[in-house]
């Protein structure tokens, strides 16, 4: 398996003078995080199958301070953002494509004001761009009829008002998508943002991600889509503590496209 | 003696309008004690979102059944107020129904005057309904006990009793109209209160002008009352929900502001050749404080925001954290906010328009630190504010302060940055492993 994966690096095609298209930003989850990790590599499958120009940062990628910044540490962040930047502008990105809202967010929002500008898109607007321009084409596979409900991950909904792209990739695997009683503008969190992903949340009755997941399951979903890794892993724990994890799958929308087309 | 009326109502006037005066100039100053920021730009963007946010209401109607009943009240109290024009020119020059002239015009508006009064009416007891009987869960946050309750009740006592005494005091017109007493011009429709004016049908002309004048008067001192009450009552939104919408955040909501004063000192510490043991210039400014730990650390349009919170709990009926029970509730983080800064204020008053420090502070001695690490910056609250207002913005400066000048974080967000600082991430991997999924089947 390994060896159809295709990951070239900023260096390695800088050093034969070759600029990608864009520059794939992994992220912290996305690099290190064993579900997320599975998000990452079928992006990069439905990149290769689409001989798509990317690189990544590897080594050279670092934290884009988002989770320092909703703690409270500006100057975390600033420190990161600014070594990062100093990357990207070694490199001369101008495009940048995330799996993860929050890397989507910061680099798109707070980094110009630092000296960063690109023009960063998330994985489910650049598949869409992909699919309009016919380099990818989709089929439903297995997951033709399938009811599946979606969850807005806040950083790419409410608080940069993509709802669509995502939406519009799950219609075209010729499922049924269902939403939840909050969804888009009204979408509920499902507790990890704000770096609660880091912390024990505060004492309440309940938390975040079993709400949310209650919700989900009103819709009665064979499937619950998410965009953002760290929604998925709130989203399945969510489902584990109701002993749904046989029935219910939370799958990232490109591991939906790849696995529909059996890469 | 004649002119007694004339000179009673010029002073209640005076009083009314002079005293509401103070009010605003006080609001002003108060408002003005939060931090500078530009916000002058984008104007035409903003006077597009003052119209179609808080003129056109069109964040209010996201929840249809109060969205609707308030835009009633809401234009009932907008177009019934162009009646008190009148009443001020009758009351400074003792005419009567000034604008009677107007014929077919005058009664259409009489008409359409009471009938959204009576709309109203219907409208604020509903409301009332809502808030007493049905008791709408964000109405019994342990935030709006007490004052904030009762505050919430008077309004709609207030609101009704005004259109009661409109309709009656027109109720009693009419009978004098049709009684043709003089002084009395037939003037005006009365499709509400000519039903009304059926229970006086056995009053004699003096009895009549006895209660129209009572109604008249209760009425108009009742419109300055409400005025002046706004000052110290939740429902400062009708006139600051214009400014709010106004001088509300533009950038898209997941962007939080850089702070310049940090950048600066990255900048610092980034260039090669700045010395770091150099010892700071003579002339140097203090150190600017990170953060926020009072109100005055707060820039003037979060202060705004707090005045023109009206309470209505939409942002805590959103909230993931209020939802899963935990303490956070955003409109309490305004109401805290707004309380302080009165606070403050009053001590100012009280020291010749100087503050002097009452060893309190809006961090702890309003909103507690387990209220600002429950938050999950989602928006949530933001985006359900029908005015505009930003609860995530006030909490995350109060974020900075605790962990960049208190270093007071929860531990485990200690760690969380301890990793980012050392290794590049959140949590404790090696830099150099971050390509290795890459190679992993």
């Amino acid at each position: 398996m390994a060896s159809e994966l295709n990951v070239p690096t900023m260096a390695e095609m800088f050093a034969s003078g070759q600029k990608p298209e864009v520059l794939f930003w992994v992220g912290c989850a996305g690099s290190f995080d064993d579900r997320a990790k599975k998000i990452t590599k079928a992006f990069v499958k439905i990149l290769n199958k689409a001989n798509v120009s990317f690189a990544v940062l590897g080594t050279e990628e670092s934290c884009t301070g988002d989770p320092a910044k909703r703690a409270g540490n500006e100057f975390l962040f600033q420190m990161q953002a600014v070594t990062n930047i100093e990357v990207m502008n070694a490199y001369e990105v101008k495009k940048v494509v995330t799996a993860c809202p929050h890397c989507f967010n910061t680099l798109k929002n707070e980094y110009p004001g630092l000296g960063g500008n690109y023009e960063v898109v998330h994985h489910t607007q650049f598949l869409k761009q992909l699919l309009e321009e016919g380099r990818i084409t989709m089929e439903g596979g297995s997951y033709k009829g399938k009811r599946i409900t979606y969850h807005d991950p806040c950083y790419l909904g409410r608080a940069n008002n993509v709802y669509e792209a995502p939406r519009d990739l799950i219609r075209k695997l010729d499922a049924e998508l269902v939403e939840m009683k909050s969804c888009k503008q009204r979408g509920l969190c499902c507790g990890a943002g704000g770096a609660q992903m880091f912390k024990e949340p505060e004492k309440g009755d309940k938390d975040v991600n079993v709400e949310r997941t209650e919700q989900a399951l009103e819709t009665k979903p064979e499937i619950i889509a998410a965009g953002c890794p760290f929604c998925n892993t709130m989203m399945t724990d969510g489902v584990k503590s109701k002993e749904k994890e046989a029935s219910i799958a939370v799958l990232d929308i490109a591991e939906l496209i790849a696995n529909a087309q059996d890469l | 003696m004649q002119y007694l009326p004339n000179f009673l109502f010029v002073v209640v006037l005076a009083i009314g309008i002079g005293f509401f005066t103070r009010n605003i100039f006080r609001l002003r100053r108060n408002i003005l004690l939060g931090k500078d920021v530009d916000v002058s730009d984008n104007r035409s963007q903003r006077w597009a979102n003052m119209a179609r946010i808080a003129l056109g209401q069109t964040k209010m109607v996201v929840r249809p059944v109060p969205g609707i009943l308030h835009i009633i009240v809401y234009l009932g109290f907008i177009i019934i107020n162009l009646e008190v024009l009148e009443i001020i020119i009758d009351g400074i020059f003792g005419t009567h129904r000034v604008f009677a002239g107007l014929g077919g015009v005058y009664d259409f508006l009489i008409a359409s005057f009471e009938i959204l009064a009576l709309l109203v009416i219907v409208s604020v007891t509903i409301f009332w309904i809502r808030r007493n009987i049905i008791r709408l869960k964000r109405f019994f946050k342990p935030e709006m006990k007490g004052w904030p309750k009762m505050d919430g009740n008077l309004i709609l006592y207030i609101e009704f009793v005004l259109m009661l005494l409109f309709l009656t005091m027109n109720a009693a017109d009419f009978q004098l109209q049709q009684l043709g007493a003089d002084h009395y011009v037939q003037a005006g429709s009365f499709p509400v209160s000519q039903y009304i004016s059926q229970l006086f049908g056995d009053m004699s002309i003096s009895g009549l002008i006895l209660l129209e004048r009572i109604t008249w008067w209760m009425h108009i001192v009742g419109i300055l009352f409400f005025l002046n009450y706004l000052y110290y009552s939740k429902h400062l939104h009708i006139l600051l929900a214009f400014p709010n919408t106004f001088y509300g955040k533009l950038t898209p909501k997941g962007q939080f502001k850089n702070l310049e004063s940090v950048t600066n000192e990255v900048k610092l510490m980034m260039d090669p050749s700045a010395d770091p043991f150099a010892a700071p210039a003579e002339d140097a400014a203090e150190p600017e404080k990170f953060g926020a730990s009072d109100v005055t650390d707060l820039n003037w349009v979060q202060l705004l925001n707090a005045y023109s919170c009206t309470e209505c709990g939409r942002c805590t009926s959103e909230c993931p954290a209020n939802l899963t029970g935990k303490k956070l509730s955003p409109r309490k983080i305004m109401m805290d906010t707004r309380d302080r800064l009165e606070e403050v204020g009053k001590i100012m008053d009280k020291n010749k328009g100087e503050f002097k420090e009452d060893g309190k502070q809006l961090l702890d001695d309003y909103i507690t630190r387990e209220e600002l690490w429950a938050c999950t910056s989602c928006n949530a609250c933001v985006e359900a504010c029908p005015v505009s207002i930003d609860p995530l913005s006030i909490i995350m400066d109060m974020r900075q302060y605790l962990v960049m000048e208190q270093s007071a974080a929860p531990s485990d967000l200690n760690n969380m940055m301890g990793n980012i600082e050392n290794n590049g991430a959140p949590w404790p991997f090696n830099q150099l492993d971050r390509l290795n999924w890459s190679k992993e089947s």
